[in-house]
């Protein structure tokens, strides 16, 4: 080997591959304005369609009347539940079991709700003739509290289905009610309950909040009448299943459906679901022959397409007086709002919200979730976290808290008395799932030590001692989280959305120069994929990160896969990616053993190549390989190099992390002031840094919002307060603070390369971190004062004070 | 989100403006940076058949700054606020309530005529310059007049200008002395929840002059004469502090929104206000 020879390390780092923080190809083109999003797709003949919209929350539809509509030049449709019906199509299905009204059928059920869908030449006829469509409303009785829903006055709000005592889940007690999802041992916890040394009890309510991404919802159809094929441009988060749910609702055979999900400006969970904006572009394309192009403005979006949360969650958590919990017990009332359109697995219809159980060791447990409907837009939708994870996570986490000052305990020191211990993985949650993975002591040791937890304490303590003194008016509050997530649905015997296992997929072509393409189910939404896919791709297969094109979302061209949410991306399609790089690897091997005459047996691989056991002069690089293949004929080996992968993930992963948040509150003004915020992360392998990075400071400033003042809220008519974004709050980088990474490494013992993924974990561990601290600072003040529910506003803070009689 | 049709014109000087008012009456309105108004058009809260954009008037331009009285062109941005150096010197509450309007790219359109002119109550230059005690000019058919700030404001959206009429520029005296502008918001972008301009004037340990001015606590700009004379005469002392305190809480009146109800408001009124007397002191 002479000095121009590059060394193993040198050949590995040109790959650019797993744990390289390479920087994002996406990025070139969305910092140039050249991204490529709904609205930017025109297509020739193109009309716009728009809503009429309900302003009641709940109201008889007595009449539409459209004529004044019609006259209007420019207007070519408007299309109402009765144009529908004859299609069956003024109704469909929910992912949830339910279904949803395509427009209002003889009533609406929430402000907002889509009522008659109007088709003009341009947007701005369509905005016009919205206003000349005449609906004639009898106003109804109003359900916006959830506790009132099966009280004898409560008004029954799904007269479709008032007479079904089952749902899809199981038997209805109330026609408002939808489901009683039970999970654990409810006996054996009152049991414990009953029995135990002490008892902390809470109602801890997760409010309503909205994805609110950058970009809307839309969608573009185009029915082709002549070749029968219809095109759908959408903001899909999964375009296959759309593509499938849009042949069964349609009857177009599926063949003839192409699903595209072009550049998407952020998806949180809102772009899962099925909207009437698809269905009614769809049969307006179908009616006009044209292009039909329906996109959603700020308050549609904030309105009428998917909601997050909305969970009240009361719990009872027993421990020894030492502190260790013996049982946990769960009730939850879940707002779904007009129409059970949860976007979850099929058989979870509270998600995953049996991981509330959270890092500990809790050999008791029973939870219950009780669904209903209430006169508001339908939803809840995983916002930046698996199915109902950061409910879970907010519940447990405030829990543990409640339970630590009725222990009078440092809520730290319970955390770890109680955390899942490394040698009791895998484990079995006493609600069912099996942590595949874990080092919580370690990641929680590093995390108190990174932040100097006992100064804290200490500082704090002289805090409370300086208010007393009359010296300050500013609490600390110190926020402390440990979340356990789930994520990455998952496996076929159990995750399943209408029937569809939750499998991905990557197909992998090589090209006879030795370049790539890797298409894959998944659809990045801004996540990187085409970033870290490819360096997944690298390391499988010894060509550079940089020579692999990864491309998703054109159901014509990549491989059936269930899309991007839940943080399933590199749980189940990165696993997909490893598994086809290893299936071109086993092809290569025999190809290049054949190019260098010896046995199979006799090559190993060696980062970018397969070299002679014992002569690593005799080598044949990857690239050299993939010409061969191509271009030499090698007996019993057909031509080509392409692989492709179907992953059926034998278990969720697990992810985890220790947050601390160190915040600042002025009692008088109820503003505050995060001084700090460390996030340890222990996504198992890490594919790119930059990126989980990246991901963290997204997800916790989300977070941020979701906590400190991000709401969607109703006043006591249903109507929607907070439809715009005065009201809505999305931080900007002036409220964001400065967040410190960190991480450990724990990788997921059965995905192929050990990732499991982190796109979510700062929102899931974030919210609970940020409640804390702000719950934390009042904790010296009220022996009663255990918790305030968020979001944590200004006045909303101020009120806490004000009743501790600390402005007295 | 799309608005209705409407005619748009951009006349090049005031008199062609005018008369459009004068031609289209009720149906015209006149569009400074269009912060407000665009919104409330886009939303159809607001049907404007004929948009007169101001934006090519030179005539409403400038910042002059002189000895005796300073004088802002209507369609001077707040960015141009923030950079005028010479307006720093003379009243540097107008760089410290500026910087707190908004964000840089509203602040790089939206004017002081559009922010005094509209008659929102969460707008911020209404209650500083009756701080100032400046005067608005306005022009019409008739021709100019003037209009005291702590005049102007009638109810939300009702002021003392009348519909044919143009407001061209604010003017006010140099504000030498103690000076600030404190602002409570929920983030960037928002109205105040409670916002306070305070005057101080100092001579040795007496207080010579003051004036305070609130924000967003009331359906117009709130001046408080009681609380300034509270403070005048005093020795700027805590029990003059509290009386002005006291004063100006009387005459606030907060509606009830997503930024909080009505107690918790009058309590932050008060803080925000007892902080911004106290800056100002310190500084006076």
């Amino acid at each position: 080997m002479n000095e121009m020879t590059p060394t193993k390390s040198e050949r590995a780092a040109a790959l650019k591959g797993l744990g390289t923080s390479r920087k994002r190809v996406e990025d070139s083109r969305f910092t140039q304005g050249k991204g490529n999003y709904i609205d930017d797709i025109k297509m020739p003949g193109m009309v716009f369609g728009d809503f009429v919209r309900s302003p009641y929350a709940h109201a008889r539809v007595k009449s539409i009347n459209a004529e004044k509509a019609l006259e209007l030049p420019g207007v070519i449709a408007v299309l109402t539940a009765a144009d529908l019906e004859p299609l069956s199509l003024h109704w469909m299905p929910t992912l949830a079991g339910d279904k949803q009204m395509v427009l209002a059928d003889g009533k609406v059920l929430f402000q907002g709700q889509e009522v008659a869908f109007v088709v003009a030449e341009d947007r701005y006829i369509a905005a016009d003739a919205i206003d000349l469509v005449e609906v004639d409303y009898e106003e109804l009785p109003v359900l916006v509290d959830p506790m009132k829903a099966e009280l004898d006055d409560a008004p029954i709000l799904r007269e479709d289905i008032a007479d079904q005592k089952a749902g899809a889940h199981g038997a209805r007690r109330h026609p408002n009610h939808i489901f009683t999802w039970e999970q654990g041992e409810k006996e054996a916890t009152e049991a414990v309950l009953s029995g135990a040394d002490v008892v902390a009890e809470e109602t801890v309510y997760y409010h309503r909040t909205h994805p609110c991404p950058l970009e809307t919802c839309g969608c573009v159809a185009s029915m082709d009448k002549v070749n029968g094929k219809l095109t759908l441009y959408g903001t899909f988060q999964a375009p296959h299943v759309v593509r499938t749910v849009a042949s069964l609702l349609s009857g177009i055979a599926e063949h003839n459906i192409r699903v595209v999900s072009p550049d998407i400006g952020g998806g949180f969970g809102n772009k899962v679901g099925v909207y009437p904006g698809y269905v009614c572009s769809i049969v307006a394309s179908i009616v006009t022959g044209v292009p039909v192009k329906w996109v959603e403005d700020r308050m549609d979006n904030l309105m009428a397409t998917a909601f997050a949360r909305d969970y009240w969650m009361t719990g009872k958590i027993a421990a020894t007086k030492e502190g260790k919990i013996t049982g946990l017990w769960c009730h939850t009332v879940a707002d779904h709002g007009a129409f059970d359109a949860c976007a979850d697995p099929t058989k979870f219809p509270a998600g995953f919200m049996n991981i509330c159980t959270g890092s500990y060791d809790i050999p008791t447990a029973y939870l219950a979730v009780d669904g209903i409907y209430t006169n508001k837009a339908p939803g809840g939708v995983a916002y930046r976290c698996s199915f109902r994870v950061t409910e879970a996570a907010y519940f447990i986490e405030r829990m543990i808290e409640v339970l630590a000052i009725k222990l009078d305990m440092d809520a730290g020191e319970l955390r770890k008395i109680n955390f899942i211990k490394k040698d009791q993985f895998p484990y079995n949650s006493a609600l069912g799932w099996e942590f595949d993975s874990g080092d919580y002591h370690t990641a929680w040791d590093k995390a108190m030590k990174a932040v100097d937890y006992d100064g804290l304490r200490k500082e704090q303590a002289e805090r409370v001692q300086a208010f007393k003194n009359g010296e300050t008016r500013k609490m600390m509050g110190i926020g402390l989280c440990h979340f356990t997530e789930i994520v990455g649905a998952g496996p076929m015997k159990n995750c399943d959305i209408l029937g569809m296992g939750m499998f991905d997929s990557c197909e992998i072509r090589i090209h006879p120069t030795g370049s790539a393409i890797a298409r894959l189910g998944t659809i990045s939404q801004g996540q990187g994929h085409a970033t870290t896919f490819a360096q997944i791709l690298a390391s499988e297969i010894g060509i550079s990160a940089d020579d692999i094109t990864i491309e998703e979302g054109d159901t014509d061209t990549a491989p059936y896969g269930l899309g991007t949410y839940g943080s399933r991306s590199t749980p189940v399609a990165g696993a997909a990616t490893a598994m086809a790089g290893r299936k071109i690897r086993a092809k290569a091997q025999m190809i290049a053993a054949y190019l260098l005459e010896v046995h199979d047996n006799d090559i190993e691989w060696d980062v970018d190549r397969f070299v002679v056991k014992g002569a690593e002069e005799r080598f044949k690089t990857m690239k050299e390989v993939a010409y061969a293949s191509y271009n030499q004929e090698i007996p019993g080996v057909e031509p080509g190099l392409e692989a492709v992968s179907y992953y059926d993930p034998p278990n969720m992963t697990y992810p985890f992390g220790a947050y601390v948040c160190v915040m600042d509150i002025d009692i008088d003004t109820g503003e505050h002031e995060i001084r700090k915020f460390y996030a340890l992360d222990d996504c198992g392998t890490r594919i790119n840094p930059m990126i989980i990075e990246g991901q963290v400071h997204g997800g916790l400033t989300e977070a941020l919002a979701i906590a400190m003042g991000q709401e969607i809220a109703y006043d006591e008519m249903g109507t929607h307060k907070t439809a715009t974004l005065m009201d809505f709050f999305i931080p900007t980088a002036w409220e964001t603070p400065h967040y410190e990474t960190d991480f450990t490494e724990t990788p997921s013992p059965h995905h192929p390369i050990g990732a499991k993924g982190v796109g979510e974990s700062p929102n899931v561990g974030g919210v609970p971190a940020f409640s804390n601290a702000v719950n934390d600072a009042f904790r010296a003040f009220g022996v009663n004062h255990t918790h305030t529910d968020m979001p944590h506003d200004h006045w909303r803070i101020w009120k806490t004070a004000r009743d501790l009689g600390m402005h007295d | 989100m799309i608005p209705g049709t409407f005619e748009y014109y951009r006349p090049s000087d005031l008199p062609e403006a005018i008369k459009l008012l004068a031609t289209h009456g009720d149906d015209a309105r006149v569009m400074a940076g269009g912060h407000s108004l665009i919104p409330m058009m886009k939303l159809r809260m607001a049907d404007i058949p004929h948009l007169v954009d101001l934006q090519d008037i030179d005539a409403l331009r400038g910042i002059e700054v002189s000895s005796g009285t300073i004088r802002i062109g209507a369609m001077v941005t707040q960015h141009e606020l923030i950079a005028d150096e010479a307006l720093l010197k003379a009243a540097p509450i107008i760089r410290e309530a500026a910087l707190q309007i908004a964000d840089p790219q509203v602040r790089y359109v939206g004017t002081v005529g559009g922010n005094v002119a509209n008659g929102d109550p969460g707008n911020d230059m209404p209650g500083l310059m009756q701080c100032l005690d400046a005067v608005f000019t306005v022009q019409g058919p008739d021709g100019a007049r003037d209009i005291a700030a702590r005049d102007f404001y009638e109810a939300a959206y009702f002021t003392a200008r009348a519909d044919d009429e143009i407001l061209t520029s604010v003017s006010f005296k140099p504000q030498p002395g103690g000076y600030a502008y404190e602002k409570q918001k929920r983030k960037i972008g928002d109205y105040a929840t409670a916002a306070s301009a305070v005057l101080i004037a100092r001579d040795g340990k007496v207080c010579s002059g003051a004036s305070i001015a609130m924000t967003n606590l009331s359906d117009t700009p709130i001046y408080s004469d009681a609380a300034s004379q509270a403070l005048i005469g005093s020795d700027l002392g805590a029990d003059a502090v509290s009386a002005a305190v006291d004063a100006a809480l009387a005459e606030i009146d907060p509606a009830e929104d997503g930024r909080g109800p009505i107690e918790f408001k009058k309590h932050v009124a008060g803080v925000i206000l007892r902080r911004a007397i106290e800056r100002a002191i310190s500084r006076a």
